[in-house]
Order: C-alpha cells, then structure tokens, then sequence
C-alpha cells in the first residue's frame, strides 16, 4: 500500500450517514494532517462517534469520501481495510476492553494477531506500553476489575500497540473525576509529543478539547458548523456557538 | 421403528409452546419494537431470514479465509463440549432410566416384554438420544454464547475487535459453529451411552438380567443405517444451534435488556430450529436409510 508524502493523513468529504429516516452526518468536510490534534465538540447525539466510526469503517457512509493515508476507504475490500487499521489506534469511549482477557492479554492482543512477534516480545511490549500509561502493576488484573479510568489507560495502551499513526479518541475523559481526566489528559498529550500522530479526539468537555487540540470542530445537526482555534469560536456571532461556549466553560 | 418414541412425545409437546415463543423471539415480541399488521410480521420474519443468511456466508467465507483461528477452535471444543458432557450425561441417563420404566409397563401389557431392550436401544440410539442431546446443547450453549456475544456487542467488544483489524466473524462466530458442529455427534454418543447403561440398570432393578444379555437382545436389529444417520444428523443441530446462537448474540441492541433478550430468543429458536429440522432430517433418513 503506498502512502503518500502530500496529503494530510485523514481527508474527509462530504459524508453522509443517515439511521432510518434520521440523518445524523450530512457532508462533513474534516482534514487532519500529521502530527495535529483535532477536537470534535458537540451536543451529545451529534453524531461525533458516528463519524469516528464511519472513519475506521465499522459504520458504511451513505455517500462521500473518507482517504485515509491517500486511500479511499469506501473502495477497499475488508483485507485492504485491515490493513489501514492496523496503522489506526482506536480508544472507545468506555474502552472496551476484552472482558474475558487481562489487562496484559488486552494489549497483547494485537501484536499476537498482527506481528511475528514471540509470546515473550509481546509481553515485554506490552508490558512497555502499559508502563507507559502508568498501569505496570495491574497487568495480571481482569478488566472487571480496575476502575473506569484505569480501563481508559488501557485502552489507550492497547490502541498504541501497532505503533499507529492516526489516533481516534471517542470521549476519552468522559465519565472521569477531574484529577483522572487531567491525567488522561495529560498522558494524550505526552503521547502526542512522543508520536507526531494524526488524532482526532471526539468529546463534550470543552477544557480538554482546549487543552489537547491545535484545532477545534464543532457539530451541529450533522455538520461543521465552525472550525478553528478556540479563540475563533470564542469569536464566533453564531447563538448556537457562544451559547454551547458559554455552557460548556 | 417400534412404535412412538418418548422424542416423539417430547416434540409434541415441546414444539406447540416453542413455536409461539419462537415466533415473538424471531419477531422481537415483547420488546420495544412491537409489530401489529400481518404484512408487518412477514416482512420482520423473511428479513429476519434474509439476514441470518447473510450471517451465514460471511461466517462461512471468514472461516474458509486463512490464517484459521485452531486455538481458538480448541478452546471453544472445550468450552462446548467437555463442559457439556456431564449435562449431556445425567440428560441422557435420565432418559434410559423414564424409557425403560415407561416402556416396560407398556410392553408388559402387550406381552412383548422380551422386546425391552430392544426398545430401549432403538429409541436412544435413533431419536431421543440426539434430540435429547441437541435440546440440552441448545439451552447450555445457546444461551450461553447469545449471552456472551450479546454482551461483547453491546460493551463495544466487537467492533473494538473490528476495530483492530480481527475479524468477529472468523474469531467469535466461525470457531463456536464449527465447535457446536464437531462437538455434538460426540455428545449424542455420550447420551445414547449413558440412557443405554441406565436403562439397563433400571431394568436389572425390576427383572434382573446381566449387561451382556441386554446389550445382545438389544443391539440384535441394530444396523448401521440405524445408528450413523441419527447421530450425525446431530452435526445439523450443532450448525442450528452455533448459528442461531452467535447471529442472535452478534446482533443485539439496547444494553443489558437486549443482552437478556438475546440469550432468551437463543435458546427458543435454537430449540425451535433443531425440532423443526429433525421433522426433516428424520423423514429424509428414513427416505435415504430404510
């Protein structure tokens, strides 16, 4: 699969998503080039998770245009699309986590499906990557049996397990008391330092969209209705802007 | 065949029930989405057809597409299999010991005594053990794998797993199938030992008679027309019950409710499916193996 060196990573074109007879995307235009952050604000139902969704090929869109690393994701076959996900780190909202494997076996699950690695080179990586997100010592704990935001650390370990390079984060603060957010917070941030990574982070929670995004995008009624730093929404004359602004903060 | 089976009884008695609760299972009955017009129900059934078709041949294309998950396979033989045995077992004693005391009592009227092992064999080995068998499997393992996959679906475990470039349907739904498939002609032997032995010990309790008499008068009429074609029809049931199983788990909505409903609508369609398909597959053993 060629990659290639001129366009951003992830190019968004008018995608349309509809459930039924309710239409919740119609035409996002979104780009994100590497190495930067884009938060995606909304009310909830908006249809942000939706489109991280359609963007990672779990959801089909109706029409438009998703190229991801200058591939048109809507003309891959599943073996082609697996391999654009395989470069694809993906934290759901409440982790998901396999509840059947341990925290260790979670992250090591796509190195033991994707790599050659040997049983002890994904345990020692995996055990580098849950050290990274500070969770070394409940590696032999079962989902079930850490706490909310812990599961969050994990998933966002077992979403780096590939080495990707886009990241896709649906709430990743959500549910979270304020000091564990901050963390997560500031764990998204080391990581993007560390990583130059294309990500697009889904969220309600103005404060961290502000804190871990060089872009904001907010949604409304299923499409971009500003794009911009935080000072040009701050900017912005629209009621519905200042209004979700104003509550939010 | 000498005369009705206690399977035969137990269809009919199990079918009429199974059918009412399989239809509101297969038409989503009471949950929120209820259906009233005729139009409307046959549209819910034949979509509801239509996508378990659907489910089939991707599961089918995903489990013939290399690498092939052996493990997993392994793990799932386990988990349905073994852990099935000790169920099967007591199911299947159970059976032997209500046949032969129900049988005998019947015999003995028409003075055919002498005919009980007989009986006994041919009806364990020909349709109540496999039935017996695949209604056990179907509500241990139907419920059970609905149940699980239910909850994988509706905590995001599944498209998480998309997400990372596995596929569900080769990892989750092709490995329980195949395991349901190979697993249960072996269970169906297990059963048809265990109602054997018990209908012998029960028997011996009454009129005493050695193992080996009762396993010669028993097995004296019994071919392998009479023994192949019935057990491994059992594979069938396996397909139904994996199949319906993981497509009814896989496709679940609203939380924990749907998870329960999931588990529910698994168990009485797979049951539903297996009696219905055993109508079948008995007329067309009796067509193909007289």
């Amino acid at each position: 699969m060629e990659e290639s060196d001129g366009e951003a990573p992830i190019v968004i074109q008018g995608i349309h998503k509809s459930f039924g007879s309710q239409k919740v995307l119609t035409g996002i235009n979104l780009t994100v080039d590497r190495g930067e952050t884009l938060a995606v604000l909304g009310r909830s139902g908006s249809g942000k998770s939706v489109l991280l969704k359609v963007i990672i090929g779990l959801q089909k869109p109706d029409s438009g245009s998703i190229r991801i690393h200058d591939q048109e994701v809507s003309s891959l076959n599943l073996d082609q699309m697996n391999e654009i996900r395989k470069k694809i780190g993906f934290l759901f909202q409440h982790a998901a986590l396999y509840d059947s494997l341990t925290v260790e076996q979670n992250v090591a699950f796509p190195l033991k499906r994707h790599t050659e690695k040997s049983e002890s080179e994904q345990s020692e990586r995996a055990k580098q990557l849950l050290a990274g997100v500070g969770m070394e010592r409940d590696i032999e704990k079962m989902p079930s049996e850490i706490s909310g935001g812990m599961q969050k650390r994990v998933g966002l370990a077992r979403a780096l397990a590939l080495d990707p390079d886009i990241l896709l984060l649906d709430e990743p603060t959500a549910g979270l008391d304020p000091i564990t957010a901050g963390e997560i917070e500031e764990l998204i941030l080391k990581l993007q330092k560390e990583r130059n990574m294309a990500s697009i982070i889904v969220t309600h929670d103005l404060h961290g969209a502000r804190t871990l995004a060089d872009r904001l995008a907010l949604l409304h009624e299923g499409n971009v209705m500003i794009e911009g730093s935080f000072d040009d929404l701050e900017k912005s004359d629209d009621e519905f802007v200042s209004g979700f602004l104003r509550k939010s903060s | 065949m000498l005369g009705p089976t206690a399977a035969s009884y137990i269809e009919t008695v199990v079918i009429a029930p199974l059918a009412v609760l399989g239809w509101n299972a297969l038409l989503g009955r009471g949950g929120d989405d209820e259906v009233s017009s005729a139009s409307g129900l046959i549209e819910r059934f034949l979509d509801w057809f239509g996508k378990l078709g659907l489910f089939f041949w991707q599961v089918m294309r995903a489990a013939a597409t290399p690498p092939y998950e052996g493990r997993e396979l392994v793990r799932q033989l386990d988990e349905i299999g073994s852990k099935s045995l000790p169920l099967v077992a007591i199911a299947g004693a159970a059976t032997g010991v209500v046949l032969s005391l129900e049988t005998r009592d019947s015999l003995v009227r028409f003075g055919a005594k002498s005919m009980l092992p007989a009986v006994i064999v041919m009806s364990i080995i020909r349709e109540t053990g496999p039935i017996i068998t695949a209604l056990v499997v179907s509500g241990r393992i139907g419920a059970g794998i609905g149940a699980e996959l239910g909850a994988m679906k509706v905590t995001d475990q599944i498209d998480a797993m998309e997400a990372s470039a596995v596929n569900p349907f080769k990892l989750l739904a092709a490995t329980r199938i195949l395991a349901c498939i190979l697993m249960l002609p072996l269970l169906t032997l297990a059963a048809d030992f265990f109602g054997i032995l018990m209908g012998w010990v029960t028997e011996t309790t009454i009129a005493p008679i050695s193992l080996q008499k009762f396993i010669n008068k028993g097995f004296h009429n019994v071919g392998f027309n009479d023994f192949l074609p019935s057990t491994f029809k059992t594979a069938m049931f396996g397909l139904i019950i994996g199949l319906i199983a993981c497509f009814q788990g896989m496709r679940v909505r609203g939380g924990t409710q749907g998870v329960g409903r999931a588990a529910t609508s698994s168990v009485v369609l797979a049951s539903l499916f297996v009696i219905l398909a055993d109508v079948v597959l008995v007329k067309l053993i009796l067509v193909f193996f007289p």
